[in-house]
């Protein structure tokens, strides 16, 4: 077992609504990442893996609060820290995070070496112009992006690289862990295949020590990550390897969203698509008991009013339901 | 796994030449570059292509929301006129869309009930009593599992993305068109949501036979749902046929690659070739 | 529609404006009720009078007096007669005389008047000439009078004898209350160079100049509106034509083109609502350009297309599809309008070029009126700062409401 980089201990977070109403948007989530291992998050929109991304860096802004729990990184307690001191000596050399539209975080009128000084500025004053340069120079031919971009200015770059670039600036600092939030999701599928290259290549080059990943397009998940969890309604469903997960998933909601993976691939057409019918619940007023039961066709009257206990298996498997393992299994054989 | 037949099919809408021009002089960009194509009825085609290949010009050609800058489409054996107002009016009874953007495909101040009623008003039934009305619209609701009794007086904004495009599909279920244009209606809902769409999709082809021509940049969910697929690159269609045949046995270069950059799961999926 | 009115409402910003500006306007509907005729009617035969109450001496000599005993009245009324002339000349002759007046201040009449007495008797041997001798011994004779307990008696003349008889004797101490004198004017800001009440007159003119605004904007809006919806949606040469035709106005100063068509107009024509009109038809290109960039942005939107599909006419996609994504930003330039047209007005009438003159007051007019006949100079300022004031709120007050509505449309700015 490596060492653990990422561990997070019954988090909750909420957002405040206009009307002072709280949403808790994670609701006791807790997860380990060891040193060289990646995470996959998956779930439907508005099931809070975005909070949970955004939570796990440790820097909360309104409407978002934290609540409880630990989020430890490398050993290090962060949660509950001063937001001043996350964002000075957390965010960018201990926890890295991307956001979906983080192309266009860049300044238009700035060329892109500024922004890496400014990264490697804010932790460490003492490094000069050319060394920051010569850095940047040979990360980014490691990354495989050509040098020139750093004399460049963000619009002259198209999406894709952008978006890489933008990675490449938010790696430098070789951060612990890396928070992927649908990095890939609004490019087409060749400049998608490039950033997932370089997230691989950051893992393997150990430029970044963990990395979590999170989108709702399951086969890339599949692709990029060991193991993957979905997430349900602000809580942890199920976690499990890549290859479970996609292959044999154990939750009846997992189940649901394994059954909506289309890829041109023999045999896809055969399957029929599982829909999960229904919306999700709104965390203004959680449900009772499981908060899956509404929209599970397995579920029974004590579904709705007990809260299932996550079940660990001997594999390091996790689930929360209130059926067994046996049980699940016999029913998805008999349809 | 449907009912299409491509030989003995009719043709419904075909194309010769078919090109777009934007701009002038040396500011000149085609769109579209004399792109034959043949559209049978009950066919489930889909053209896949990635963004700025020119898919959503040709689909706006076809709809006849834009001119068609050369060459010749044909409706149902017949050349397609489109040159006065009533004529385009005839045409759309005959071809409908869905749009990529549910949000942006719903004018914000009408209710869903003015929606659907506006649907059977085109198709004619705008004298039926209101119960029959709200009869034929619980039952286009239902088609797409949607509750009307639970809709009606709401406003769009207060669906979700997967609600209002399914509605969209009520929406044609109504209007029961010869020709359905779906420009990326999944591209931004889940993928939950997707795969209850791409369903309906079916369902509604098979309920009314109707021809869906699915626009889309991911080639797995062509694969998924169609008989035929048109490969679209630069504004020309570089590969077409049967679905198996294009997918599976790619020859094209630029579909060869598309396959490759899209992530497999049964496969191991070659990341070498960026 | 409720839940945006609600929201309206709770805007500070919109809320204030609105008030000020209800305010103005009940203003204009209320005073008229209160104080009816003529705004325009010369009261007053001197220029300029100051504003406060004024009252008929000829009626308050007549009306019943009630006699009060009023400690400093008399050093009052000596104080306010005697002139600074006086006081000058009374120090002149202190100096003359060897009296000390040092330390006593010039507006100090009482300790004047004391050292006066005490010292002052004509026989003095002081070396002047006699001119002057009568001069201070005229102004001894003032003091003495200022100072005697006199009655005054009023005389008229008796038509028939033809000799003066006595009607009346004022007593010093006889006050008549203001409200028993037949005959009053209460002029709260006074009356301009023509006699007339300001306060009346600016209550008029500015409901003429709200008019105007309101004309003016509404033809602006109205031009810029459907300019910028045709421009925006048809596109193509129709665009093309109308977004020369806009830029056109639109390089052309309007302000110029104000004053050129104004002064083409002969003084006859140009009534409030001509000015307005002209007003209205220099001024709506800035709502035509920024309608049609909205415009062009909801064009392609795909509920627009599949209105089109729908089968829907022109008119009917501009009215319901498009028009109502605008509204909200229509009614803030409308607003704008108002406020621009208003002081366009001003400008104009404050250069002569306003409405014909002497028939309808407006806020310009009124202050063309004050700076020909030098109110600026002469130091009244009630025939021009009021109205500076109105339209200063009328423009705030506007404008407040507009940043208010913005905050509610444009989501970027809501807090």
């Amino acid at each position: 077992m490596g060492k653990i980089m990422l561990e997070v201990k019954d988090l909750k977070t909420k957002y405040i609504t206009r009307f002072h109403e709280d949403v808790y948007s994670v609701d006791g989530v807790s997860l380990t990442i060891e040193e060289g291992k990646s995470l996959g998050i998956a779930g439907e929109s508005g099931c809070g893996k975005s909070t949970l991304a955004l939570s796990l860096m440790g820097y909360y802004f309104a409407p978002l609060h934290y609540v409880s729990g630990d989020i430890i990184v490398d050993g290090r307690n962060i949660s509950g820290m001063n937001p001043d001191d996350v964002r000075k000596n957390i965010l960018g050399n201990e926890i890295a995070y991307i956001p979906q539209a983080a192309m266009n975080a860049l300044n238009p009128t700035q060329k892109i070496i500024r922004f890496i000084e400014d990264v490697i500025h804010a932790h460490d004053k003492s490094m000069s112009k050319k060394d920051i340069y010569d850095m940047a120079k040979e990360r980014f031919a490691i990354l495989g992006l050509p040098e020139d971009v750093l004399q460049k200015h963000a619009v002259e770059l198209s999406g894709g690289m952008k978006q890489r670039t933008v990675i490449a600036i938010s790696t430098i600092l070789s951060p612990k862990v890396l928070i992927a939030d649908e990095p890939s999701s609004a490019l087409d599928v060749t400049s998608q295949k490039m950033v997932i290259k370089m997230m691989r290549d950051l893992m393997e080059k150990g430029y970044i020590k963990s990395m979590i990943f999170i989108t709702h397009e399951l086969p890339l998940l599949y692709n990029v990550t060991d193991d993957i969890m979905v997430m349900y309604a602000g809580r942890i469903v199920e976690k499990a390897s890549a290859k479970d997960m996609v292959f044999d998933p154990l939750h009846p909601y997992s189940k649901g969203l394994m059954g909506s993976i289309i890829v041109p691939e023999e045999g896809v057409r055969d399957h029929k698509l599982t829909a999960i019918p229904g919306t999700p619940p709104n965390l203004k007023h959680p449900p009772e008991g499981c908060r899956f039961a509404d929209r599970c066709k397995y579920a029974t009257p004590t579904c709705k009013a007990m809260d299932p206990q996550t079940i660990e298996l001997p594999n390091g498997r996790m689930y929360s339901c209130l059926m067994s393992e046996r049980k699940l299994r016999e029913v998805y054989a008999n349809e | 796994m449907s009912k299409f037949d491509p030989n003995t099919a009719k043709p419904c809408l075909t194309g010769r030449g078919v090109t777009k021009v934007f701009g002038m002089g040396d500011k000149k960009t085609v769109a579209v570059d004399h792109v034959d194509f043949n559209f049978r009825e009950g066919e489930f085609v889909s053209i896949v292509g990635e963004s700025g290949s020119g898919k959503t010009t040709l689909s706006k050609m076809l709809l006849g929301l834009i001119n068609v800058t050369e060459g010749e489409i044909d409706f149902m054996g017949q050349p397609r006129d489109i040159s006065s107002g009533k004529k385009r009016k005839e045409y759309w009874k005959g071809i409908q869309a869905i749009f990529q953007d549910p949000f942006a495909s719903y004018n914000t101040f009408y209710k869903i009930d003015a929606v659907l009623l506006d649907c059977l008003k085109m198709t004619g039934k705008g004298h039926l009593p209101m119960e029959k009305k709200v009869e034929l619209m619980t039952e286009a609701c239902s088609f797409v599992n949607l509750r009307f009794a639970e809709l009606t007086n709401k406003y769009p904004f207060e669906l979700s993305g997967g609600q209002r495009q399914r509605l969209m599909i009520a929406r044609i279920f109504l209007l029961r068109p010869k020709i359905l244009l779906a420009d990326e209606p999944t591209s931004m809902i889940d993928a939950c949501s997707r795969s209850t769409i791409l369903d309906m999709l079916q369902k509604l082809r098979e309920e009314i036979n109707m021809t869906i021509i699915f626009i889309t940049h991911d080639i797995g969910l062509a694969y998924y749902v169609s008989d035929t697929v048109y490969i679209m690159e630069h504004g020309k269609f570089v590969e077409y046929g049967p679905a198996e045949e294009c997918i599976l046995h790619p020859k094209a270069a630029y579909t060869q690659r598309l396959i490759n950059d899209v992530p497999k799961i049964y496969e191991e999926w070659d990341l070498s070739t960026v | 529609m409720k839940n945006t009115l609600r929201q309206i409402f709770h805007s500070p910003k919109f809320v204030g404006g609105f008030c000020i500006f209800v305010f103005i306007l009940a203003m204009m509907i209320i005073y008229p009720l209160i104080n009816p005729g003529d705004p325009l009617e010369r009261i007053g035969v001197e220029t300029f009078s100051k504003p406060g109450i004024y009252f008929s001496m000829y009626d308050a000599s007549t009306t019943k007096t009630s006699p009060f005993r009023l400690a400093d009245a008399d050093d009052k009324r000596v104080a306010s007669k005697l002139s600074m002339e006086d006081r000058v000349a009374m120090v002149e002759w202190f100096g003359l005389a060897e009296v000390d007046v040092e330390g006593v201040s010039m507006d100090d009449t009482e300790t004047l008047l004391k050292l006066w007495d005490e010292n002052y008797s004509a026989d003095k041997k002081i070396k002047m000439t006699q001119a002057k001798k009568k001069y201070f011994k005229r102004l001894n004779n003032s003091i003495q009078s200022l100072k005697a307990a006199d009655k005054m008696e009023v005389v008229s003349k008796n038509p028939e004898s033809g000799e003066n008889e006595t009607v009346t004797t004022i007593d010093k101490n006889a006050y008549v209350n203001v409200s028993d004198v037949t005959n009053t004017k209460i002029l709260p800001l006074g009356t301009d160079n023509f006699g007339r009440d300001v306060l009346k007159e600016l209550v008029s003119a500015t409901r003429t100049s709200i008019g105007i605004g309101l004309i003016a904007g509404i033809v602006a809006t109205l031009i810029g509106l459907t300019v910028g919806l045709l421009a925006g949606y048809v596109g193509g040469l129709v665009d093309d034509l109308l977004s020369l035709v806009t830029n056109l106005f639109t390089v052309i100063p309007s302000f110029i083109l104000l004053i050129l068509i104004s002064y083409s107009l002969s003084q006859d024509q140009r009534g409030p609502s001509t000015v307005a009109v002209v007003i209205g038809l220099t001024s709506w290109t800035w709502t035509a350009r920024s309608v049609r960039s909205q415009v062009i942005s909801l064009r392609n939107r795909d509920h627009v297309n599949l209105s089109k599909l729908s089968g829907h006419s022109l008119v009917r996609i501009i009215l319901t599809d498009i028009l109502p994504y605008i509204a909200s930003y229509v009614v803030m330039a409308f607003i704008l309008q108002v406020s621009s047209g208003i002081l366009a007005e001003s400008q104009l009438s404050l250069l002569g070029l306003g409405p014909k003159t002497t028939v309808t007051p407006t806020l310009g007019l009124m202050m063309n009126w004050a700076m020909l006949y030098s109110a600026h100079l002469n130091g009244s300022w009630w025939a021009y700062f009021p109205v500076i004031l109105t339209i200063t709120l009328i423009s705030f007050s506007l404008n407040l409401m507009n940043t208010g509505l913005d905050q509610v449309f444009n989501p970027e700015l809501r807090d």
